[in-house]
């Protein structure tokens, strides 16, 4: 691994031991990046290609798979939750996160409080989250009981047993998770905007609404940007909540990727299956993931 | 890319929330625009509050309470019966030793995991910081984007990876799996640190005949204690909650907490005892509950930095 780092090893073969104990400490890096992170990833888009089942065999069949993939319908429900959940979750994330972050940003009182108050959800796992949100929704016993309770008797909340809406139960879950993170990451964006900025927007009477969606988000570009792939990248991953919330139910109604890749390849000896939308997801990254990193770093050289 | 991966974490990493509030100016104590603010802050704390509340007071009723009454009302007799039960003997399949069996596996792979992962990336972090080598920002730059690849294209390469190594299965298992997937984001921030002590002192120390060790253990080490803490935070909050490598990497005997506590809750044999549920749930998330409110600030900067985990 270490003479491919460096070339010149040989030419001059001393330069493989120069700086050594940097090298042998940074090992386990090599390892993890190139072994399990670019092995892996390699492993798996391959091995989609083939017929595999309860075991990875190497008889391979071209692009059966995903054919298969793409005709079954649980994968397409896994999909269309997927975009539901993701598009709603990045606007509500990021329109709420802001609007949390610019109030807590009015010099106000008990700041930290309400900072506190709102980020803790994010300290706990999404199965806690799943559980509790559960339970809030719970037709027999949480809202919807409530609410009949106090003389609305038609009132109708049931979101986890309704195979239309189940997603949108996640996605309240998922916000009350996640918010606190974005509104955060959007209060250190707000605090790194120049005190001037909304002197000058002051005196020329420029209105604080205007002042805020006008001058000072453009200038979080960056913060958006970072905000945005954090989310995205955490959209593809969703599959705890819905495990602890749903189980994908009712039915297959609230199936995402995530599990359905879990399922072909632990629970169902479909391996093939599971390589196969695995693969889907790692090019649903990319597509994210790669614009970005052009955007961002694509005209700055290295140096 | 040197800079870039300093880049990508600039905007939240290094503005921090310190700074003092920038807003409008501050007005008489009531104004429309106080009432305004003061009242949807109000609101949306009870929004945030609220499920742990519910937690809370359901895991302190009774059944027969539960289910004549509202899930918001506080506890007309307040019973411990629930939390008991949940530690002590709440049922998984024909396993009934309750939740404290995930708890003790659960700090089982926790502490390992934490040690193992900050002591190897805090060390990577300075050699590539501070022992610059030609090549390693190639693997660096593949380790940052192997933190963006969704896990599940991983899982099976790893699946056959510890079997090999005869570890499938097993806590030592779990722990190195989540070495592994610590190692992107603990290794950005070490390494982000420790390019930030002034170099001077770094050349100093090399002159008095300091060697790569030497400076790490007198030097780096009592200088970045803020920054293992914060580390420390990440990786306890981030293992104590990992469900999906659990799942995965664990056979039932050794499964982590909040894997079997998925499994009491939602386990369908049985009467559902919602208060056990819930008291269960709420034990889960103590730990990290715990962390969060010790840490404060320090938290918010763990995830600021660790945000990039996703």
């Amino acid at each position: 691994m270490i003479t491919t780092s460096t070339p010149a090893a040989t030419q001059r073969p001393i330069r493989l031991f120069r700086n050594k104990a940097a090298k042998i400490a940074a090992i386990p890096m090599i390892l993890t990046a190139v072994v399990v992170f670019m092995g892996g990833t390699i492993w798996t888009i391959v091995f989609s290609f083939t017929k595999s089942k309860l075991l990875p065999k190497a008889n391979f069949i071209g692009l059966d798979q995903y054919d298969r993939l793409w005709s079954s319908s649980k994968w397409g429900i896994a999909i269309e939750n997927l975009l539901i959940y993701g598009i709603c979750s990045l606007i509500f994330s990021l329109v709420i996160g802001f609007v949390l972050a610019a109030l807590l940003d009015q010099k106000i009182r008990f700041e930290n409080t309400f900072r506190s108050i709102m980020l803790y959800p994010f300290a706990l796992s999404f199965i806690v989250t799943g559980l509790v949100w559960q339970w809030i929704l719970n037709p027999d016993f949480g809202i919807q009981k409530v609410v009949r309770s106090m003389g609305w008797e038609s009132f109708s909340f049931d979101p986890l047993n309704n195979q239309e809406i189940v997603i949108y139960g996640i996605l309240i879950a998922g916000l009350w998770q996640g918010t606190g993170l974005i509104m955060c990451l959007m209060l250190a964006g707000l605090r790194g905007i120049d005190e001037d900025i909304w002197k000058a927007a002051r005196v020329d009477g420029i209105p604080a609404w205007k002042t805020y969606i006008f001058i000072v988000i453009p200038m979080m570009r960056a913060v958006f940007v970072t905000t945005l792939v954090i989310i995205a990248s955490g959209i593809v991953k969703l599959y705890d909540l819905v495990v602890a919330q749903t189980s994908g139910g009712p039915g297959i109604a609230s199936e995402v990727p995530a599990k359905y890749v879990y399922d072909a390849m632990f629970l169902s000896q479909n391996l093939g299956q599971g390589f196969a939308g695995s693969t889907m997801m790692l090019l649903a990254v990319l597509i994210v993931l790669i614009p970005w990193a052009y955007m961002e770093f694509g005209g700055r050289q290295r140096d | 890319m040197t800079d870039a991966t300093t880049l990508a974490t600039r905007p939240v990493a290094s503005t921090g929330l310190v700074d003092g509030p920038r807003g409008g100016k501050p007005k008489r104590a009531i104004s429309p625009r106080n009432v305004f603010i003061y009242g949807t802050l109000l609101l949306v704390s009870i929004y945030y509050l609220l499920p742990l509340y519910v937690m809370i007071v359901t895991s302190l009723k009774g059944m027969p309470e539960i289910r004549l009454g509202n899930i918001f009302a506080p506890p007309v007799e307040i019973t411990f019966e629930p939390w008991v039960k949940a530690w002590a003997t709440a049922c998984t399949g024909l396993n009934c030793e309750g939740l404290s069996r995930g708890f003790w596996n659960s700090v089982r792979i926790t502490i390992p995991s934490v040690v193992l992962s900050i002591a190897i990336a805090s060390v990577n972090g300075y050699a590539l910081a501070n022992w610059r080598f030609k090549g390693a920002d190639v693997f660096f730059t593949i380790l940052i984007f192997g933190a963006f690849i969704p896990y599940q294209v991983m899982l099976y390469p790893i699946v056959i990876l510890l079997r090999e190594l005869g570890i499938y299965g097993t806590l030592w298992g779990l722990s190195l799996v989540h070495t592994i997937f610590g190692m992107p984001i603990l290794t950005l921030l070490f390494r982000n640190y420790f390019t930030t002590v002034p170099e001077e002192l770094f050349k100093a120390a090399r002159v008095d005949g300091a060697g790569f060790w030497g400076i790490y253990f007198k030097i780096m080490l009592p200088m970045s204690l803020p920054i293992f803490v914060v580390a420390i935070i990440i990786q306890i909050t981030g293992i104590w909650n990992d469900f999906l490598f659990g799942v995965v990497y664990t056979k039932p005997d050794v499964y982590p907490m909040t894997v079997q506590l998925n499994n009491i809750v939602n386990s369908v044999q049985g009467v559902k005892e919602y208060n056990v549920n819930m008291a269960a749930t709420i034990i889960t998330g103590l730990v990290p509950l715990f962390i969060y409110f010790v840490s404060g600030k320090l938290f918010v900067r763990g995830i600021a930095a660790g945000a990039v985990k996703g």
